[in-house]
């Protein structure tokens, strides 16, 4: 088997000293980022990107993959302990997690939660590990109508899947799209959209946005609702971990129906926070005993929490492979792989072999020492909740702008900053989903390019998109997905009508 | 997510309702699909001898993005009655202007006092306004913060931070 190969390869390159120290580092920084509200896996990553530029690339991504498993397992902590959920993708989390903490129950349930986590991410890399090579090498013989056909389903996908109306998610998505043209056009090399002002030469970059939008707007969004962190205590001793581990095998299902969830909603970018949700939901319909949901039944917490590290973990797949991030947070490490000069995308497996395998490896090691991190300090963790919100706020608005500041030294991007953070406040009050905004900035120049590629090809004529089986069926599916909102509006009011 | 404050609280104002900011997004997105076609036709939105120009794509993201908003606009209009879900209480906005008034004071400073002095004032001034901290806290926490990412951005990773003439007077 090749890929026993190459990851014995990655293996001998993620543990080398430095890159195991980067691992420690990031995951304490991730648990950290977790665990405070208003920084999350996607912002916190982009806030130390600029941190990384002179660094290898493998260690850095090694470093920044690691503060993204952090973040899953931190925002654990806050959900049980604190009833807060620290991260979107913990809000399921809470339903059974904060009431088993009331009842005395939360050292088990914090046990429930990083090792479901741990076996969601484990069995997401394993299928990464040998899916990813087999797509990569699919992936070879795309041309640009194939990459538009893709990037089309990516986004047509987010309106088929997104609980927010049709027309919110287009809005939010074509936004995304025009500020990626705004700036000097690639082909033609004309000005667009710069009206004048010298600081939109280079655009806009999508880390300032995804600061703004993900840091500053939910500042904002935790002030209006009034913090109180009135928490409960917990401490983990070995044999209340050994005890709860006894009792996991026998929701083997359970960890298997969220993990399918899972690896399904990052593959397609549904992402963590929805496939938690659905995933908790799907739990709770399966279950013998429905009612003792909601209530402190351990497997509320293992159902969301499998799913959202699952769903986190393998939309690393698409990144890797095809270039299209599953997630802001997967958008966010593509964007570190374009600055330290690797082209995301099929070409990574034949070029990079070391770099990719290296951070394949690292994803396994990484969720493990996070599991041994995080069982061994929360008690640590959850002191850093005590502390004030009006110490903490202030704190996390110097670190955005500092965060917003480097990525070009530039101070129009830290006043960006503060108008995205206005826009994310008001988009999520009025529910226009953030993700489609976030990807296609990031997606934007990419999907243009292969778009206009194509209309080269077949001299402007759209049919290019379905003139082989390949990238017809690519593009039929994405017109599903586009249409589905449509078609399942009108299943349930012809049922309705039945009925 | 939790914690909702209790709106028998704010019972003399009438909370904002959510149909106001749903139509002011709405229009304010239809303006920038509306200067996005705008430009896209300026530059050229046909073909040139060598392939589209440069307006050929972004002016279908601005139809789109105009159809979308409008879409939204055009529906909470039609709605307005029905559409009575609050966006905020009264007091909420309160807080949220209490937080966004100091951090854009603390953005425009920032262009000409550097980033230490001003991340030390809006830490103290949370920390006193709303935590209600002593004197003593508050200047050490405020002064101890800046001096941290100072010798983790400046000494520990190289990366410099916009500086003022305070800094330019201490010789950095």
């Amino acid at each position: 088997m090749d890929e026993i190969n190459n990851l014995m390869q990655g293996f001998s390159v993620a543990m080398t000293l430095p890159n195991v120290a980067y691992m420690l580092v990031g995951i304490t920084l991730g648990i950290l980022i977790g665990v405070l509200p208003g920084l999350g896996g996607a912002n916190g990553i982009a806030i130390l990107l600029p941190l990384t530029f002179s660094m290898n690339p493998t260690s850095a991504i090694i470093m920044l993959s690691c503060i993204y498993w952090g973040a899953l397992f931190g925002g654990a902590i806050t959900s049980i302990l604190f009833n807060i959920p620290g991260e979107p993708w913990s809000v399921a989390t809470t339903f059974d997690g904060y009431p088993m903490a009331q009842q005395g129950r939360a050292a088990q349930a914090l046990t429930a939660a990083f090792t479901s986590s741990f076996v969601g991410a484990l069995i997401a890399v394993a299928l990464i590990t040998f899916l990813a090579p087999l797509l990569a090498k699919f992936a070879l013989r795309f041309g640009p109508a194939e990459y538009f056909a893709v990037q089309l389903l990516t986004f047509c996908s987010f309106v088929g899947m997104s609980k927010e109306p049709p027309a919110k998610v287009i809005a939010s998505m074509m936004l995304g799209f025009a500020l990626a043209a705004v700036g000097m056009d690639t082909v033609t090399g004309q000005l667009r959209m710069t009206f004048g002002f010298p600081e939109l030469l280079k655009g806009f970059d999508f880390l300032i946005a995804v600061i703004g939008l993900f840091g500053i707007g939910e500042i904002l969004l935790t002030m209006e609702e009034g913090l109180a962190f009135k928490g409960k205590s917990a401490k983990l001793n070995l044999r209340v971990v050994l005890q709860t581990w006894k009792q996991l095998p026998q929701y083997w299902m359970t960890f298997l129906r969220s993990t399918a969830v899972g690896c399904w909603m990052g593959i397609t970018p549904g992402g963590a926070t929805p496939a938690s949700f659905m995933s908790y939901g799907i739990a709770r319909r399966m279950s013998k005993e429905p009612d003792s949901f909601g209530k402190g039944q351990i497997e509320g917490v293992l159902a969301p929490e499998t799913a959202a590290h699952a769903a986190g973990t393998s939309a690393l797949l698409p990144m890797l492979t095809l270039g299209i991030p599953g997630s802001p947070t997967a958008a966010v490490l593509l964007g570190g792989l374009m600055i330290w000069g690797l082209q995301p995308g099929p070409m990574l497996f034949v070029e990079h072999k070391d770099f990719v395998w290296g951070l394949i490896a690292s994803m396994y090691l990484g969720n493990l020492v996070g599991l041994l991190v995080v069982l061994t300090t929360v008690p640590f963790w959850a002191a850093f909740l005590r502390i004030p919100f009006s110490v903490i706020a202030p704190v996390i608005v110097v670190i955005c702008a500092i965060g917003a500041y480097t990525v070009h030294s530039s101070m129009f991007d830290v006043v960006m900053m503060l108008v995205f953070g206005v826009v994310g406040y008001l988009f999520k009050k009025l529910k226009y989903p953030m993700a489609p905004l976030v990807l296609a900035l990031v997606l934007g120049d990419m999907a243009e390019a292969s778009f206009r590629q194509s209309m080269l090809l077949s001299q402007g004529s759209l049919a290019i998109f379905w003139s082989n089986p390949l990238v017809g069926s690519i593009a039929g599916l994405a017109i599903l997905m586009l249409v589905w909102p449509l078609l399942s509006s009108f299943k349930s009011s012809s049922r309705k009508r039945a009925g | 997510m939790s914690n909702q404050p209790n709106p028998q609280d704010s019972s003399e104002k009438p909370p904002l309702k959510e149909r106001g900011p749903e139509l002011v997004v709405a229009a304010l997105l239809m303006v920038v699909a509306g200067l996005v076609i705008k430009d896209s036709v300026r530059v050229g939105i046909d073909w040139a001898d060598d392939g589209p120009r440069a307006g050929y794509f972004p002016f279908y993201i601005g139809l789109l993005l105009l159809a979308s908003s409008g879409t939204i606009f055009v529906s909470t209009l039609l709605k307005w009655r029905a559409k009575a879900a609050v966006f905020a209480e009264q007091e909420q906005l309160a807080t949220v202007f209490a937080m966004l008034l100091p951090m854009t004071v603390y953005v425009v400073a920032m262009v000409w006092l550097g980033i230490y002095l001003p991340s030390a004032l809006l830490i103290g001034y949370f920390m006193r306004r709303y935590g209600k901290f002593g004197w003593l806290p508050t200047t050490s926490v405020s002064i101890a913060v800046p001096l941290a990412f100072f010798i983790v951005f400046e000494r520990w990773f190289l990366v410099p931070l916009p500086k003022g003439p305070i800094e330019t007077w201490l010789g950095f």
